[in-house]
């Protein structure tokens, strides 16, 4: 049966090459002019004029690159430690509530991730504003928070409820403290939820530009922002040399993650056949 | 485990950054400052949607095709093209995504375990800052820009690519490609091969296996992929700044204006309100089908 549906597909198979090659440079090739003119002697988006590391040099020396590189990874970090702590408290709480107020909850937690960005952005602008916040970088770290803490909660919460209730009684029955029991039983078993969320708020962090650009103030500016305004401003081949690195390092992170969540998806088949 | 208290703090934190932000946007929307500094209640942001300059329609084919003019106002026009900008690239992204998947899930249902690496690389390119895809762009569609030099170089007439509906619509599927692949693709890979060779062993044709068994299981892919396509293209403003060239008005940055630029904010919050009221619908609508349909795939 398999030999014959393969056959009966294998008429078209150059059609479907074609198909996913066109695709395939479709989405890379701007990525590839984007690294190959980070490279370009001539200060052009689209006109070659020779090899060049002078754009990198440049970037590693832009003192406006760099802070805002600085906050966006402090915010990132700081975002996301933040998202997932209060997200893994507050999923431990969520697991007590009865079925009616944990929907009531859980719909709260949609409607930061059903808002467009867009809405999201300026309604928190708005809020900073009519609070009388300074819009800069204390309001653009909880503007992130604020994003961030829904994934977080959505990212742990399938783990809580694989988790067994019994464990936490046991533990209890066998002396631990209450504290001692949520560090030592319940925070191992939803570790990898608590580790997805980590990695998912820190990239959703890094990624964000909309957001920030409503909640962060003059003088302080995340890497987004600042590219926005070097893109919108002229033809600068720093955007392309940071673009390449950036490219780099997303390709590193993904290739680890991924690496990881392969070893992780042999590992309950190994513990099986064992 | 009694420790429900643990989730209240997070309740808090909600009303005061989800909902109460929310309700300010309504706030600003039917509130103005007087020049004495105090706040007083007005529909003149709404008036203002409604209202205002009059402009031509700008929907495609109306004038071209039909030889109609119609005379709006300017706010609607501006909706209406965003719609249909937003509409033609879900189209468009549905036409190039659902083949794609559909490879991609048939590739993934061939090998036994791991990842796929093809699919590895269709995602490689997501995790890059929007921003940065965006600008790539400029340099392949500039008027003296890559795609030109390689159209010009082949004997082809040289195109206007950018600052038009075409380079909005492009960089509106190049952005949102993946949003529509990757939901249809996790339904295709799922359905289970026994239902395709049941089909077939009952004598249903390539076709019929296709647009009986394959096109319906994929509904609700498609459905949630047609909802993550569309949402952000009818609220993007990055895309039309950026390729728009400082001229090209759609909805999203038409309220990004308002609000950093022309410090309007009553009718900014007015048109935000609208955008947020229509965005939400019509999800709704989508997301009710997709129920429905699910029911449906059950019963054949």
């Amino acid at each position: 049966m398999r030999k014959g549906f393969r056959k009966a597909f294998s008429g078209g198979g150059t059609v479907r090459g074609l198909y996913m090659a066109f695709i395939f440079l479709f989405l890379y090739a701007p990525v590839v002019v984007l690294v190959v003119f980070s490279f370009n002697a001539a200060k052009s988006r689209s006109v070659w004029g020779g090899f060049t590391l002078e754009w990198y040099q440049k970037l590693f020396t832009n003192t406006e690159i760099l802070s805002s590189l600085r906050v966006t990874l402090i915010v990132a970090l700081l975002s996301s430690i933040v998202a997932t702590l209060v997200a893994t408290v507050t999923c431990i709480g969520l697991d007590g509530l009865g079925k009616r107020r944990r929907a009531f909850v859980m719909n709260l937690t949609y409607v930061p991730i059903v808002n467009p960005d867009l809405v999201t952005g300026i309604s928190l602008m708005l809020l900073f504003v009519f609070m009388q916040f300074q819009l800069g970088f204390v309001t653009l770290l909880l503007a992130h928070i604020a994003f961030n803490i829904p994934y977080a909660i959505l990212s742990i919460l399938p783990k809580m409820r694989q988790l067994d209730r019994n464990l936490y009684e046991a533990a209890l029955d066998l002396g631990a403290k209450p504290t001692q029991a949520m560090v030592r039983v319940i925070l191992p078993e939803i570790m990898p939820g608590v580790v997805t969320a980590l990695i998912l708020t820190f990239t959703l962090s890094i990624d964000d530009f909309v957001i920030s650009y409503f909640t962060s103030g003059a003088g302080v500016s995340n890497l987004a922002i600042t590219i926005y305004s070097m893109a919108r401003k002229s033809v600068n081949p720093q955007i392309n040399a940071l673009s390449a690195l950036m490219f780099v390092v997303v390709l590193a992170l993904l290739l680890i993650v991924n690496f990881r969540s392969n070893r992780e998806m042999r590992k309950p088949k190994e513990e099986k056949s064992r | 485990m009694k420790l429900r208290w643990m989730a209240y703090p997070y309740v808090l934190w909600t009303v005061v950054f989800t909902i109460a932000p929310l309700l300010l946007v309504a706030w600003f929307a039917f509130t103005t400052m007087q020049p004495d500094g105090s706040t007083v209640f007005t529909f003149s942001g709404f008036e203002k949607i409604v209202g205002g300059d009059r402009v031509p329609l700008d929907l495609l084919g109306l004038q071209k095709i039909f030889g109609i003019t119609l005379d709006v106002p300017l706010y609607l026009n501006i909706f209406v093209k965003s719609l249909q900008i937003a509409l033609l690239s879900t189209l468009a992204c549905l036409a190039f995504g659902y083949p794609a998947a559909y490879l991609l899930a048939r590739r993934t249902a061939n090998r036994r375990g791991g990842t796929d690496l093809l699919l590895l690389l269709f995602v490689i390119p997501m995790w890059m800052n929007a921003l940065l895809r965006t600008y790539a762009w400029l340099a392949l569609l500039e008027p003296n820009g890559i795609v030109n030099t390689v159209l010009s170089a082949v004997g082809l007439p040289r195109g206007q690519f950018l600052y038009n509906d075409f380079g909005i619509g492009l960089g509106m599927v190049y952005n949102y490609l993946p949003f529509m692949v990757l939901p249809i693709y996790s339904v295709l890979v799922k359905v289970d091969r026994s239902v395709i060779e049941a089909a077939e062993d009952l004598g249903a044709d390539r076709r019929h296996v296709f647009t009986r068994v394959t096109l319906p299981l994929s509904m609700p892919g498609v459905m949630s992929g047609i909802n993550m396509v569309f949402m952000p293209a009818m609220t993007t403003f990055l895309i039309p700044n950026l390729l728009g060239g400082g001229r090209y008005m759609l909805i999203g940055n038409v309220i990004e204006r308002q609000y950093m630029i022309a410090r309007d904010w009553t009718t900014a919050s007015a048109l935000s309100i609208v955008l947020l009221v229509f965005v939400l619908a019509s999800m709704k609508f989508l997301t009710r089908y997709e129920k429905g349909n699910e029911g449906g795939g059950v019963l054949l």
